[in-house]
């Protein structure tokens, strides 16, 4: 009944709701004014702060932004240095390593290039002329045929000729072995030359490498001091990149400490008792459990600083040599010392499950046959105990990682923060838009309900010509806005 | 109070306020019926002991006692005993333990009557005394209570915070005959136990399933 109380016509709703739209138009009418000043209000209340708290996200993001950047390049140009100072470091141990024996390599090039030299002018004699007796024999050789005395005299020089010419013929040919020995001998001078030239080529190719690395780094060490944006890209993706490996990393180290907890959080309770809880579900064994691999973690991160490996504190990297190397021995000693206990500990959460095993069974209303106690059976005691003597060292090295992921982390959620305030920022300045365009909608929807007291006023006011294009003050407001 | 002394309190205070002040440890004493035929059942009984002893940890608490005609008496206790907090030392006395009811079994004897209540009500005094978070009293017996004239247990009982579980309620000949006595036994048990202000009543004849002894 009470739902129905409304209606004018019983039973009726539709021309109910007619009536009543009728009887409501003129006060609806009446009240434009003030309801189109309270929609556009409205509006404007959520429009403004929405606007202006975009704007201040907005300078949130950049100033944020700028900053990231400025961390960024600071810590990219110091990596840089590094690397350079690095590359300068090994090029002098290849100058002084090489290069400090070049006088002494260019004295024997130029001694076994005299020596080559030397033989090659052995090789150049060539033996004597003929005598000059051979111009007299020529004109002997003129006379006239007939003469026994000149054809004895002939027949004498021939064969002195002959005979000489084969002594001339054997000493050439000597001379021409001789010069082939020497030759022969040439080979390991060639050889050794070969091999001290590409001896050389090769040092001189490393340094030309190098030097490449060099450019490279310096070509990126400019591109940070310039504050290009080719740089800050690099430098980004290589931020992500590094933010990748070492939380894989880290992950595998967080795996580590989970299986060093596991191989001491039993005997603790022998130390701590295991009757304690610091929580409901939280004993007092497994904290301590914890506390010695977060303290061994620790030694680890100042064994790392100490050795300038890491650069986390700047305090220690600040303290005196002698200081910081007592430093390093104290935290090594630490090391040491819990990486014993902990091999003790697995030792003593072998004698424990043995312990509970043989009560467990001689518990069992079913005795079983006890496996026999060979040195099978000591494997895994040894291994624990290696194991445990293993992990704490293993663990010091997550420092490096934890550098590293620190550093990378900074950049990457720096950067994932400006990019989700500037998101904050455009999606309150769409809704904003949203907001005043939602406000002119409802003005417009109002004027559409009571068009027809607009049609009736319009007539009223008798402008049949420009009716079609004119506009009241309202609706020219509310257009503006 | 020098310097050192001062520190060394401060830290200890500190983590004493650190410190879980509820008790996790769980107490359990367990009630064996002798009387008449049921001393048979000690065998049983035995099994279950070992299971206790298998599966309370180190700061738990666990005794067994008899019931005979009148068992509110610190002498039916067969043997008692809070676990050490190092594990080694809680295997040993484990092993005491096990002797104990080991010597027990052997040497078991049967009795004229039965007095349960007598022995809930020792029962539930052991525990208390023990501090522990959760208290369970295992009765061990047919639940047919037999008192001579002269021992009083008609009166309220107080177990409050305990939970109490009958095990083994094995069916007397009578129940065979007419078994609404056993339900109605039991029932009579729970209602009692309930009104002592125990926080469960369970009963658990298949000893496979001894886990639910000591799991709400």
């Amino acid at each position: 009944m009470q739902t129905q109380a409304w209606m004018i016509v019983p039973g009726n709703a539709a021309l109910s709701a007619l009536l009543l739209f009728v009887i409501a138009m003129p006060f609806l009418y009446a009240a434009r004014r003030p309801v189109h000043e309270f929609v556009r209000s409205l509006g404007h209340l959520a429009h403004a702060p929405l606007r202006l708290l975009s704007h201040a996200l907005y300078a949130a993001a950049q100033g944020m932004r700028y900053r990231n950047r400025e961390v960024l390049l600071a810590h990219g140009r110091e990596e840089t240095e590094q690397h350079i100072a690095r590359e300068f470091e090994r090029i002098a141990v290849l100058v002084k390593r090489d290069l400090e024996g070049y006088p002494a390599l260019q004295q024997r090039l130029l001694a076994e290039i005299t020596r080559v030299e030397d033989d090659y002018k052995k090789c150049g004699e060539v033996p004597p002329p003929p005598p000059e007796w051979v111009e007299a024999v020529e004109a002997v050789a003129k006379v006239k045929n007939g003469n026994e005395l000149v054809q004895r005299v002939l027949d004498e020089i021939n064969r002195a000729i002959k005979e000489i010419h084969d002594r001339m013929l054997k000493e050439y040919r000597g001379a021409y072995e001789e010069r082939h020995k020497i030759l022969n001998g040439f080979m390991p001078f060639w050889r050794s030359l070969q091999h001290t030239l590409s001896q050389a080529d090769r040092r001189v190719t490393s340094l030309s490498d190098r030097a490449g690395q060099i450019d490279a780094q310096m070509q990126k060490f400019e591109g940070i001091v310039n504050k290009t944006p080719e740089a800050e890209h690099a430098l980004t993706v290589s931020a992500a990149t590094q933010l990748a490996v070492t939380t894989l990393v880290l992950a595998i180290a967080t795996g580590g400490a989970l299986i060093n907890y596991k191989l001491i959080a039993l005997p603790m309770s022998e130390m701590v008792g295991a009757g304690d809880y610091l929580t409901a579900t939280l004993r007092t064994s497994d904290v301590a459990a914890l506390v010695i691999i977060f303290v061994e973690a620790t030694m680890g991160l100042f064994l790392m600083e100490t050795l300038r490996i890491t650069h986390l504190f700047p305090k220690i990297h600040g303290l005196p040599d002698t200081l910081r190397r007592r430093l390093m021995f104290a935290a090594a000693t630490l090391l040491i010392t819990l990486a014993g206990i902990e091999a003790a500990l697995a030792l003593m959460r072998d004698m424990l499950i043995a312990d509970k095993a043989a009560l467990l069974q001689s518990l069992a209303t079913v005795q079983q046959h006890a496996p026999a106690d060979g040195w099978m059976a000591r494997i895994p005691t040894a291994g624990q105990m290696l194991l445990g003597f293993i992990l704490p060292f293993a663990l010091a090295f997550v420092a490096v990682p934890l550098e590293s992921f620190i550093a990378s982390a900074r950049t990457v959620l720096g950067a994932a923060l400006v990019a989700i305030t500037q998101g904050a920022a455009l999606g309150l300045r769409l809704t904003a838009t949203l907001v005043k365009a939602l406000s002119r909608l409802v003005i417009t929807f109002y004027d559409i309900v009571i068009v027809l007291p607009l049609l009736v006023e319009r007539l009223v006011k008798r402008a049949p010509k420009a009716a079609a294009f004119e506009v009241d003050d309202e609706t020219l407001a509310a257009r503006r806005h | 109070m020098d310097r050192r002394q001062f520190v060394i309190g401060i830290g200890a205070a500190t983590l004493a306020g650190c410190g879980d002040s509820r008790s996790h440890a769980q107490a359990v004493y367990m009630l064996v019926d002798t009387s008449g035929t049921y001393a048979l059942e000690v065998d049983k009984a035995q099994a279950i002991v070992s299971y206790l002893l298998g599966t309370l940890q180190s700061g738990d608490s666990l005794a067994v006692a008899r019931v005979r005609s009148r068992s509110f008496n610190e002498k039916d206790i067969i043997a008692k005993a809070t676990f050490d907090s190092r594990p080694s030392q809680a295997n040993a006395q484990k092993r005491a333990f096990k002797e104990a009811i080991d010597s027990f079994t052997r040497s078991a004897k049967g009795s004229a009557y039965t007095d349960i209540t007598g022995g809930l009500i020792q029962g539930a005094m052991f525990l208390n005394e023990t501090g522990a978070g959760r208290k369970t009293i295992l009765i061990f017996s047919d639940m047919q209570e037999e008192l001579d004239k002269s021992t009083v247990r008609d009166f309220p009982i107080d177990l409050k915070n305990i939970r109490v579980v009958a095990v083994n309620v094995v069916k007397l000949k009578t129940d065979n005959m007419d078994p609404r006595r056993y339900m109605g036994r039991l029932d009579d048990w729970q209602k009692r136990v309930e009104l002592a202000g125990a926080a469960e009543w369970r009963v658990i004849n298949d000893l496979e399933h001894l886990d639910r002894i000591l799991r709400s």
